[in-house]
């Protein structure tokens, strides 16, 4: 009896390691991502100054004459992602307050799973989607715009975010105490007022934090890009010609066979430590602010 | 018009915006849907699955795209689900409120939300560099393991949460240990919204290109990886082996990819046949996921 009490005693301590570990894998996981990317940056950063990789306007390590200024890869993301957000946040915003405000509680919980499926179609279908339909139509608007393109690939990346930034915003929406609006209809107020005035602010920490998790989703984004916004880094912010994204450039560089240990492999991984940096920081900051309207109101 | 009715018009227009907007995506996705149909449903046909990549886009098929992508995504199963479930439990279940639990919490929020190409390098200086795994299938899984790790660890805690107290209360009272309340009686009742979770990231995981292309999964693979299990005539019969999982791969979304980039017509034919394929999976897929989260729905 004693015995079979220690046993199970040992067997209860060893689960508890065992799953212990298994949560540290996600710490690990970090670790070996700023490990990795800092490990070659720094081998990067011996043989290119810091200085140029952030003032060069040029872009060209696979030429014979090598540039490594990130700005104009730089440029490539931040049209692309503008033109994401221009597409989603008005949506997205518009339909989280419809979802929340307006739909039944009935249609609402029909509706919003599927509109996640728009989130779960693969990357590699809206870039075939972009390049081979979007692009072609708004050709037929804007002549004279070549077959890729920055508007293109940012408009079908912003219809996928969409359902990032409605969800979370209606979330946050949806957390405002009901108290809020009936004190709001109990002054004469229309339902349009109190949507605008006073479930839209006080859910503002949450909404802005949905919409910056969708910046840095569009940020990251590879595969759109890379198939339809084309290959060359240029420093503009032009969104009617082809452009590289950071991203895309990684895998541009992927698909050829480029040596373990040059210049060129490194800038992979420079390339990612810039892409990890402005995600985290995009990131952490929409953490801090969903923990904040958590805090509020639960 | 008074400003009643006035304000009552706003109100029932802004019900049709609010409405239309929120469809918006859904009848972009069904545009998407149906031009990608109307490319290449002709080349859908048994030859198209059986197929290998070729030169001609009227032979290639997406035979080693189809049977690679199922052997990373059970390698990524077998690595992503007991991981990242047991993970989930250990925080819900058995982590103190404390900074290090704190520090875990923010630190899977976060990679919840790395851009899947770091994933990709991620597994190039680790898996295929330090570990020489090359760019075999095991690489290749282990780089989805943790891509989705994060969302079946969120999916796990949400669904633990939601079991009751007073079923862990009774099952103690019972006499049961931790281990066992959780094993018997928290586990199975959160089961349906855990395996939600694991499908809608087994669906992520099939379309992934990006971190894949990272570690250079090939794109032209004219075999397959060695199946584990074959039988011969002579003993012992029945062999097994481990061999497939260390050979390269390709799967669907980079087949895909490889297509989309070529400029030949007939390859962009391929490409929509290969995406009506993986939709279909991946809609299949999230389709289940979303019947079991409303069968589930259960109010204790």
């Amino acid at each position: 009896m004693l015995f079979k009490k220690k046993v199970s005693k040992f067997k209860e301590a060893l689960v508890e390691r065992l799953l212990f570990c298994c949560s540290l894998l996600s710490v690990l996981t970090t670790a070996g991502i700023i490990y990795v990317l800092l490990s070659e940056s720094i081998g990067f950063f011996k043989e290119v100054s810091l200085f140029k990789f952030l003032t060069d306007t040029q872009w060209t390590p696979l030429f014979v004459d090598k540039h490594f200024g990130i700005l104009s890869l730089l440029c490539g993301t931040i049209v692309t992602t503008v033109i994401a957000i221009a597409v989603a946040v008005p949506l997205g915003l518009i339909s989280a307050v419809y979802l929340s405000e307006y739909a039944s509680q009935k249609s609402r919980v029909i509706i919003k799973p599927i509109l996640e499926i728009l989130a779960a179609v693969p990357t590699v279908v809206y870039g075939y989607f972009a390049l081979l339909f979007v692009t072609p139509l708004l050709r037929k608007l804007i002549p004279g715009l070549p077959g890729f393109n920055a508007l293109s690939a940012g408009l079908v990346m912003g219809i996928m975010i969409i359902p990032l930034v409605s969800s979370l915003s209606e979330d946050a929406m949806h957390a405002v105490p009901t108290g809020l609006r009936e004190g709001a209809y109990a002054l004469g107020s229309h339902k349009i007022q109190v949507a605008f005035k006073i479930v839209f602010p006080a859910a503002l920490s949450g909404i802005s934090a949905a919409v910056i998790l969708a910046m840095s989703r569009a940020i990251g984004e590879t595969m759109i890009v890379a198939i339809a916004a084309g290959q060359q880094p240029r420093l503009t912010l032009n969104p009617l010609v082809p452009i590289e994204t950071i991203t895309a450039y990684i895998v541009q560089v992927s698909l050829g066979d480029t040596p373990h240990g040059t210049l060129e492999y490194r800038t992979i991984f420079v390339c990612g430590m810039t892409l990890f940096l402005l995600t985290f920081f995009l990131n952490v900051i929409s953490f801090k602010l969903r923990r904040r309207f958590q805090e509020v109101y639960e | 018009m008074n400003k009643k009715q006035f304000d009552k018009k706003v109100d029932a227009s802004f019900s049709t915006v609010g409405l239309m907007a929120t469809f918006f995506g859904l009848i972009v996705l069904a545009v998407l849907v149906i031009d990608v149909f109307m490319d290449g449903y002709k080349r859908l046909s048994w030859d198209f699955f059986m197929n290998y990549p070729s030169r001609k886009p009227e032979q290639a098929g997406i035979l080693s795209a189809w049977v690679g992508t199922l052997w990373i995504m059970v390698t990524t199963a077998l690595l992503a689900i007991p991981l990242g479930v047991g993970s989930g439990i250990y925080l819900e279940e058995y982590a103190r409120r404390n900074r290090w639990t704190d520090f875990i919490e923010i630190n899977i929020a976060n990679l919840a939300g790395v851009p899947s190409v770091i994933y990709g390098i991620l597994g190039l200086g680790l898996f295929v560099r330090m570990m020489h795994l090359d760019r075999s299938v095991l690489a290749g899984g282990l780089i989805l393991a943790l891509l989705v790790l994060p969302v079946i660890i969120l999916s796990t805690r949400e669904a633990l949460r939601s079991v009751p107290h007073s079923i862990r209360e009774a099952s103690y009272a019972l006499g049961a240990t931790k281990w066992q309340t959780v094993r018997f009686q928290v586990l199975p009742a959160g089961f349906g919204s855990i395996l939600t979770g694991i499908i809608l990231a087994m669906s992520r995981a099939i379309g992934e290109t990006a971190p894949l292309i990272t570690i250079g999964a090939l794109t032209y693979i004219p075999f397959l990886p060695s199946p584990p299990v074959s039988f011969s005539k002579d003993l012992p019969f029945v062999n097994v082996t481990l061999k497939g999982f260390f050979e390269p791969f390709t799967v669907l979304p980079i087949q895909i990819f490889n297509w989309v980039s070529r400029p030949q017509k007939g390859f962009l034919i391929n490409a929509a046949a290969g995406i009506i394929v993986l939709l279909a999976i991946t809609l299949a897929m999230n389709g289940f996921a979303i019947y079991l989260r409303y069968k589930n729905q259960k109010r204790w």
